[in-house]
């Protein structure tokens, strides 16, 4: 049962990538793009990563798929059926292909390490997601965090001056 | 859950399509969501792997991932609308001239 909804899970986030790539309006991409994160986000709740996959929808589908959206949305981009789309396609698919042969290779011939970690499936489902992330964030990953608010501060900052005309 | 190497194989095929969109689409716009798509796929990589590891750094670094993600999504998106108030258009073709 497991096995048939990750098959599903999996034709519908790869069919919604490749109508990413190949819808000619932004909008249609856009909304495809967001059917692929909704499918991650199934993912992360069958990796027993509840946590994840709610900041995946709120972050994700939610903030920054609203920011593409709405630039869409605001720069009013005329679709010129007559006016080519794409190009390079020939050697995009090329690299792509490659892409993927070489990485599936290393994970077929690749040995994984054993786990190594105290966490377990059950140990999460007993204490909780949330609350495992929490302390591991704000204990040894506390610097990197602090840090993160400069970088987002920069960025929005960065965002201001650049898209304003006269400052 | 399923066994670790089907959601890394996942995870390839969803990068290689990123890969593709990011080489042949003109549309900045459109470029810009390939990469968000490979990034989620790095993303899925890593929660596959710390699951199978018993380890949660890697979730945590998940978290990073999406706040650059988000830096990444203001400032492009806040240079797109810069180039299509100068060029009224927003193809990847048209900036191939520097000012200089």
């Amino acid at each position: 049962m497991e096995t048939l909804f990750f098959a599903i899970i999996t034709l519908v986030a790869i069919v919604s990538a490749i109508l990413v790539i190949t819808c000619k309006n932004p909008i249609n991409s856009a909304l495809s793009l967001v059917m692929t994160f909704f499918c991650l986000a199934t993912y992360y709740v069958m990796l027993d990563a509840p946590f994840m996959a709610a900041v995946q929808v709120m972050v994700y589908a939610g903030a920054i798929m609203v920011l593409i959206v709405f630039t869409i949305m605001l720069l009013n981009i005329r679709v010129d059926a007559a006016k080519k789309h794409s190009h390079m396609v020939v050697v995009g698919l090329i690299i792509g292909f490659f892409t993927l042969v070489n990485t599936v290779y290393l994970v077929a011939k690749s040995h994984v390490a054993q786990p190594t970690g105290p966490y377990s499936g059950d140990m999460i489902r007993q204490i909780g997601h949330t609350e495992l992330i929490g302390k591991e964030m704000f204990t040894n990953f506390l610097l990197p965090f602090e840090i993160t608010s400069i970088l987002l501060l920069v960025a929005i900052v960065g965002a201001v001056i650049l898209a304003k005309k006269k400052i | 859950m399923e066994n670790l190497n089907s959601y890394l194989v996942v995870s390839a095929v969803l990068f290689s399509i990123g890969t593709i969109g990011v080489l042949t689409r003109k549309n900045a716009i459109v470029m810009f969501m390939c990469i968000e798509l490979m990034l989620n796929a790095v993303n899925l990589t890593f929660v596959a792997l710390s699951r199978h590891l018993g380890n949660l750094d890697g979730q945590v670094f998940v978290f990073f991932i999406m706040t650059v993600a988000a830096a990444e999504a203001a400032v492009g998106l806040a240079l797109m609308i810069a180039f299509f108030n100068n060029k009224e258009s927003i193809d990847v073709e048209d900036v191939n001239l520097m000012k200089w």
